[in-house]
């Protein structure tokens, strides 16, 4: 971007925060209009917010005015300091987790030549957030549920890093712009017009790193730790006002992010079959293809949401060691020999 | 792996209730997302809910036959219904007749913030002075205004609809006293399984 705009460094620095800092409170306020209510509504034959703005969209900034407008309570046994910043945590790692998504040639905020491997790192740093806001309660729903939270993420943690390891094979780069350009000029049979979208090639990658996503967002039917009916809110039971507000940020935003991250590795990520895939064109229209690819993949994952019931604490263990690992064992060892023989 | 087709139908179900709630015209305007016609919701405060029959919306008292026997008041389980009388002299009903005492209703209140709405007052009138009215707009902004006086209460007798026929196969439950000697006196059977 230095290059194609000829700015100063701060100058650059300021343009992305401030993109950033729009970009990421619309896509939570947009998925959470758009599947969290409207969509649960729809499947439940209700109508969600009607009243709100026309038709009902301004509703989540009514309640975030209403959570802003709430006492900020703290449990008289608190950590009071941990339990402050534990929300500022989870938010952080979702936060972080926008600088290395591409959106177009040059339109990334940062180009790590580490990117997925950063990506999976911080989106890790939640479980941290979470712990810490399970632990600081002095509360033993908010206990259970932040224990349960540790350990399903460090379950599923291993098959969404392995699911990648197949994408990361295949691209010959941990790089998501390099992955993007892999897919972009990749054929199938010879055939190359639309690329190689690896969705195709690592379909059992793709199952996987989206099942293992939707555990990792603590989506249903893999939302234990945040049980209503079992642990009354699980972690978040002891936060009021704008505290919990930033857990629900945090939720739906690192929703879209995974999405994002789905769309670049399995979807062909920005780019569009016929352009060059340097044209400074895509830097425009890379964003919209983007978004239409992540709202289809968070459509999928909110779908699942509202469709399955919760999973059993046992059940969710046996399935990410016993049947998610070793299928992204087995895919990885098959992605490896095909990679060496061809 | 056995449970990939449920699953996947699970999915169908959701998606198929989320098309009909979106799209519920057919032929020709199929595609013009239509979700007021779709959703099985009312929407409250714009349209009225109609109440189905038998409705227990709020409860509405028949002043001239409340005798202050203090049934309801006893068997009510929340003790929620407050009762005051006091007995007044009334002329005989024959001539030459003794002088009646008659009892007069001074307070007949319902907390409505304690009802639980289970109804054994009403079935337990023997004077049928309560009844079931399907009304339920009566929220009010502080809780002590949900006590309904005498007068209040009486108002709701405008709502009460007419008497509905029991329906068939109820003729049982509605008979309050068996008659002694025939199958259905529990007593009697008892003994004769006994004995």
């Amino acid at each position: 971007m230095t290059d194609l705009l000829g700015l100063a460094y701060w100058a650059e620095t300021s343009i992305k925060l401030g993109v950033a800092l729009i970009v990421i409170p619309t896509a939570a306020l947009m998925l959470g209009y758009l599947f969290l209510l409207k969509m649960m509504a729809f499947m439940q034959s209700r109508l969600g917010p009607q009243d709100v703005g026309p038709y009902g969209t301004l509703q989540l900034i009514a309640d975030a005015v209403k959570f802003l407008q709430k006492e900020d309570i703290h449990p008289a046994a608190a950590d009071r300091r941990v339990f402050r910043a534990a929300p500022v945590v989870v938010l952080a790692s979702s936060f972080l987790l926008f600088v290395v998504l591409p959106t177009g040639p040059d339109a990334v905020v940062e180009n790590l030549d580490t990117g997925i491997f950063y990506a999976m790192a911080v989106s890790s740093l939640s479980v941290l957030g979470v712990l810490m806001a399970g632990w600081a309660s002095a509360n033993k729903y908010a206990l259970l549920g932040g224990l349960r939270a540790a350990g399903q993420l460090i379950a599923y943690e291993l098959p969404l890093i392995l699911a990648v390891m197949g994408v990361v094979i295949q691209a010959d780069s941990l790089n998501l712009q390099q992955i993007v350009r892999a897919q972009a000029e990749g054929e199938i049979f010879g055939f190359g017009l639309i690329g190689n979208p690896f969705i195709l090639t690592q379909f059992v990658g793709f199952l996987i790193f989206m099942i293992a996503a939707q555990a990792e967002l603590t989506q249903t039917p893999f939302d234990m730790p945040v049980a209503e009916t079992e642990l009354v809110g699980g972690f978040h039971v002891e936060y009021t006002g704008f505290r919990f507000l930033l857990f629900f940020m945090a939720e739906v935003a690192t929703a879209f992010a995974f999405s994002a991250l789905a769309t670049v590795m399995f979807l062909g990520g920005w780019w569009i079959p016929g352009f060059d895939f340097d044209a400074p064109v895509l830097n425009v229209l890379g964003p919209v293809v983007m978004l239409v690819k992540i709202l289809l993949v968070a459509f999928i994952i909110f779908w699942i949401r509202f469709t399955y019931p919760r999973l059993r604490e046992d059940q969710l263990q046996k399935f990410a060691w016993k049947v998610l690992i070793p299928l992204s064992l087995a895919n990885i060892v098959v992605t490896g020999i095909f990679k060496v023989v061809l | 792996m056995p449970q990939l087709p449920g699953l996947l139908k699970g999915l169908g179900v959701t998606a198929r209730t989320a098309m009909r709630t979106l799209f519920p015209k057919r032929g020709m305007r199929t595609l013009i997302p239509a979700p007021q016609q779709g959703s099985v919701t009312v929407q409250y405060p714009h349209e009225k809910e109609a109440p189905p029959d038998r409705a227990r919306g709020v409860i509405a008292l028949h002043e001239e036959n409340c005798t202050a026997c203090m049934l309801c008041s006893r068997s009510c389980p929340d003790w929620c219904i407050y009762i005051e009388g006091h007995k007044v002299k009334a002329p005989p009903r024959r001539a030459g007749g003794a002088v009646r005492s008659v009892n007069v209703v001074d307070r007949f209140d319902i907390d409505y913030a304690l009802c639980m709405y289970c109804g054994i007052c009403v079935e337990v009138c023997p004077f049928d002075a309560l009844f079931w009215t399907p009304e339920y707009e009566y929220s009010e902004p502080h809780i002590a205004d949900l006590l309904h006086d005498r007068i209040r209460l009486s108002e709701w007798m405008e709502t009460v609809p007419e008497f509905l026929d029991y329906e068939p196969g109820s003729e049982q439950k509605v008979r309050k006293v068996p008659e002694f000697g025939t199958d259905d006196f529990a007593p009697a059977r008892k003994l004769e399984a006994g004995s």
